[in-house]
């Protein structure tokens, strides 16, 4: 049932209603009918909607190993602190004066994010992991043109490395050329070195990979990029697995992006919003994207284009997504220097504890000979050839044992692939009964594949018509679905 | 106080399945070089207890003002039950809904925003979101251009938010696509008649950055006539009341975008809020971010999935739309619900109401002598007022009064002297608007007092 189906003309939220006044707009300007939004009572509003959000998987309810995406536990004091009602009602063009006490949080925030990258500066303002990239790579190109070196024409990626990468290297005027991984699932630094020049503005580089291992020959690599004058980008997606344990900054990176929402446990709230701030090496300051918050002998202010006439500018039409951040800073509090660094060793300890586990049950793992990082690959080609059971099928299977399906087909090297990523947060409990799940569908697909292949059955509904929905695009709806 | 539940049992039979003796051999792969020697900037871990002391300290420093700034960022009221249903933790802990049949809640509401969204703004199709207003219109900017293929202009007036103005220049610069700022008339605060060259675009503010309307029909009709697309840059609310940009001139707007904020999120000092898009059916293939589609599952029933993936990096890579990988999905879900509550008349009341607020506040602070308005044109809840005095002074001393009293104009729009934005919404009583015209009729004629004590506490 859609809330326009629940509708009925002329029904109000009473309560909702401000007193109606005639306006004094000319008529030549105004719209002659309603839009379509659904006339309800609020009772009818709040049980739609709470019956919808039971139609979803997430953090509160189920295991969620999604691969890259650590999915850890999002401590409740965080949402109810960043919604205290000062916080709230503040209006972002208010005068610095107004916001001491969030600024203070915002610049303490900054002094920790720089602490935990060991990068030089950093700014909070962009608003995901790919505005962050974008952030990114613009500084490298700023850096380049503020030299007088246009002809870094290239931004080198790894083949292993996320989609945003290589898009955000082209929105950024940047070609991009992929670098291939080798069989241990390291850079494969001869083709490195072979494509490496004048025209490299940079390489970008997840460490650990998407490929869930520690990229050992990090220090080599960032040798071969500065000696041919290019910047080496960090892409923070997997910080989770070395917070408080390995800077990026010590790895010789000039420039990382975070995602709060993952390492900092900011909600990923069905899909944003993010948080992606951006931390420099001393040569990029100039160009760090505006505003930065400033402090000077206890007074906060935000810095903008007449302090930093360099930067690459606005992202956002205030300072980013400022409640995000809030978050971010109280989960940072919550944690503290010692808090941080338990979030790697345990992040890790229990992907490689779930890797161990399901290498006896039978699964293949992508990368046998390494350790996992805090996130790991196994591999259904076997499974797929013995049974024709794919990684879809065994990820749609695990809806109906109760657990969230981990990544799959990503990162696209390995073949029929399960990215497993499990955080600190959950217990060795909830791995050994997902370890239990995925068994169970081990033998399923031995002694019956088609039950298998027909997953979910437990789910709201069952496995979806994709093509359906690409070919014949129904994208809203209108009353003749009814008919 | 890290969230780690493992007791000691826990971690030495983990260590034993794995086959090693300590944690830190895990990362034995990691070159001892690299190591880091700790965190100096990071404070020792506080328990919920002193962390909520702390933050219920900082709040109080930031204090409550009685509120008269808008400029793209807009105080309404929020029904109670808008963020009571969005912290559930099924929308609070859920990802991008990459598992169809896992996510029907999500996906679901999506599309029943995606419903509202397009009727609201009177055009095809609507995206799942993006970041916010202002990016959504550099996403826009890139959109027109990619859809136009022969020009690489957009006609960007300065009666666009200055901020959206760098903002898109921040986003686009690197693509060689030339941004041309268009003037407004000085006497009516719009853009006036057009000419020019060939251009992708032509961008109409609705209500533009002063408040003021403009004359939507005649300027989407020569941008169109030029053999260029029009992206209407509009305020949700104020849609419920204005002739949507899907029916301005004779073929509507190519694209609609804005800032989602006044519909259910917080002021909450800029963000997180959410950028809308929406557009004509024949561009849906080029417009960025997630788009949700209704299907039928194998047993025919229908539901709900992420579909036009093949626009979208995780699939296309360095040739997708765009980069962007989120939503602003918590937002969304808060704007959904704020729509259903409110309905067609309930918004439309939200709208009128602010309208008729500002039309009040306009009124009264024009009687002030010293304070004029700039624009004789119908505005929606905004006007410029030019001052006999320096503005910054003056914001400065409402301060103190308790009152943020606008946005102040001086340094971007330096041609209007001291000029200062005022906005008044529905939240707002005549016993405001009246304390608001006291105070700055006691300021403007010099009358003013220091106040008793200072509001804020010294920092």
């Amino acid at each position: 049932m859609l809330i326009f189906e629940l509708s009925q003309p002329g029904r109000k939220s009473h309560a909702q209603m401000p007193p109606a006044v005639a306006s004094d707009i000319p008529a030549e300007f105004l719209r002659q009918d309603a839009p379509l939004l659904p006339e309800c009572s609020e009772m009818d509003v709040v049980r739609h909607y709470t019956r919808l959000s039971q139609k979803n998987f997430s953090i509160d309810t189920q295991f969620y190993p999604l691969g890259s995406c650590t999915m850890k536990y999002n401590p409740r004091a965080c949402n109810t602190l960043a919604m205290l009602p000062q916080f709230l009602a503040r209006h972002p063009s208010s005068a610095a004066p107004t916001g001491q006490g969030f600024l203070a949080c915002m610049h303490e925030l900054q002094e920790m994010l720089k602490d935990v990258t060991g990068m030089a500066a950093v700014s909070l303002s962009p608003m995901a992991g790919a505005q962050g990239e974008f952030a990114g790579v613009a500084m490298i190109r700023a850096y380049h043109m503020a030299r007088g070196d246009t002809a870094r024409t290239e931004v080198l990626v790894p083949d292993a490395a996320h989609g945003t990468n290589p898009a955000t290297a082209v929105m950024c005027g940047y070609s991009v050329k992929e670098i291939p991984t080798n069989r241990d699932g390291d850079v494969d630094l001869e083709a490195l070195k072979q494509a490496v020049g004048p025209h490299t503005a940079g390489l970008m580089l997840t460490n650990p990979s998407t490929l869930g291992v520690f990229e050992r020959n990090i220090a080599e690599i960032a040798r071969i990029v500065h000696e041919a004058g290019g910047l080496l980008y960090y892409d923070g997606a997997n910080l989770n697995a070395i917070l408080g344990r390995v800077k990026p900054g010590d790895m010789g990176f000039d420039v990382i992006h975070m995602n709060l929402h993952k390492t900092f446990s900011t909600p990923h709230g069905g899909g944003g919003p993010g948080a992606g701030p951006v931390g420099v090496s001393e040569r990029l300051i100039p160009f760090l994207p505006i505003p930065l918050v400033h402090e000077e002998r206890g007074v906060y202010r935000l810095l903008a284009e007449h302090d930093r006439p360099q930067s690459i500018g606005r992202l956002s039409a205030h300072i980013g997504n400022a409640g995000v951040l809030l978050r971010a800073y109280i989960y940072a509090r919550l944690l503290g220097r010692e808090g941080m660094h338990r979030v790697a060793e345990y992040a890790t300890l229990n992907a490689n504890y779930l890797m161990a586990e399901l290498k006896k049950a039978g699964f293949d793992i992508a990368f046998p000979n390494r350790r996992a990082s805090h996130e790991f690959i196994v591999t259904l080609k076997g499974l797929k050839e013995q049974t024709g059971i794919s990684a879809m099928d065994v990820a749609k299977r695990l809806l109906d044992k109760g657990f969230h399906a981990p990544t799959t087909y990503f990162p696209l090297l390995v073949p029929e692939c399960l990215l497993i990523e499990p955080t600190e947060t959950e217990s060795k409990q909830s791995l050994d009964a997902f370890v239990a799940a995925l068994k169970e569908i081990l033998e399923e697909a031995h002694t019956n594949p088609d039950l298998v292949k027909g997953a979910p059955y437990t789910t709201p509904v069952r496995r979806l018509d994709d093509v359906k929905a690409a070919r014949e695009l129904d994208l809203t709806w209108k009353q003749r679905h009814e008919q | 106080m890290p969230f780690i539940p493992h007791t000691e049992t826990d971690v030495s039979a983990m260590l034993a399945a794995i086959g090693v003796n300590a944690i830190d051999d895990l990362f034995d792969e990691i070159p001892q070089a690299l190591r880091s020697h700790g965190l100096t900037q990071v404070p020792e871990g506080l328990s919920e207890m002193e962390v909520a002391r702390l933050m219920q300290e900082r709040a109080e420093m930031d204090g409550r003002y009685l509120n008269f700034i808008g400029a793209g960022a807009y105080e309404h009221h929020i029904p109670a039950a808008v963020w009571q249903i969005v912290t559930r933790g099924e929308y609070y802990s859920a990802y991008t809904p990459y598992q169809a049949e896992a996510s029907q809640g999500t996906l679901q509401l999506l599309y029943e925003y995606q419903t509202m969204m397009a009727s609201l703004t009177g055009m095809d199709v609507s995206n799942a979101s993006l970041y916010d207003g202002a990016s959504g219109l550099a996403e826009a900017v890139l959109m027109a251009v990619r859809a136009h293929r022969d020009a690489r202009r957009i006609l960007l007036p300065k009666t666009v938010h200055p901020h959206y103005r760098r903002v898109v220049q921040s986003i686009v610069s690197a693509q060689n696509i030339e941004l041309v700022e268009i003037d407004y008339d000085a006497k009516t605060g719009v853009v006036g008649n057009l000419t020019g060259d060939a251009f992708a675009a032509l961008v109409i503010p609705q209500p533009n950055f002063f408040g003021c309307l403009e004359d939507v029909d005649r300027l989407t009709d020569w941008a169109q006539a030029q053999g260029g697309l029009v992206i209407g840059l509009v305020n949700p609310t104020a849609l419920a009341l204005l002739k949507p940009p899907g029916l301005w001139g004779s073929k509507g707007a190519d694209i609609a975008v804005g800032e989602g904020q006044p519909l259910g999120a917080p002021l909450s000092s800029g963000g997180p809020y959410f950028g809308f898009m929406c557009c004509k059916q024949a561009l849906v293939r080029q417009m960025p971010g997630r788009i949700i589609g209704r299907t039928v599952d194998l047993d025919g029933k229908p539901g709900f999935t992420l579909t036009l993936q093949a626009r979208e990096q995780h699939i296309r890579r360095a040739k997708a739309t765009s980069n962007i990988c989120t939503n602003q999905g918590l937002l969304v879900t808060a704007a959904t619900i704020y729509m259903s509550l409110l309905g067609p008349e309930g918004l439309k009341r939200v709208a009128a109401a602010s309208h008729a607020n500002a039309q009040q506040l306009v009124e009264a602070l024009t009687q002030i002598p010293g304070v004029h308005l700039a624009f004789e044109r119908p505005r929606f809840h905004e006007a410029v007022l030019q001052l006999d005095a320096p503005v910054a002074g003056v914001l400065h001393a409402l301060e103190a009064q308790g009152i943020t009293g606008g946005f102040d104009l001086t340094y971007v729009y330096p041609e209007l002297g001291h000029a200062l934005l005022v906005c008044a919404t529905e939240t707002k009583t005549p016993a405001d608007l009246q304390k608001f015209a006291d105070h700055l009729g006691r300021i403007m004629g010099r009358q003013q007092v220091a106040p008793p004590c200072p509001i804020k506490p010294k920092i």
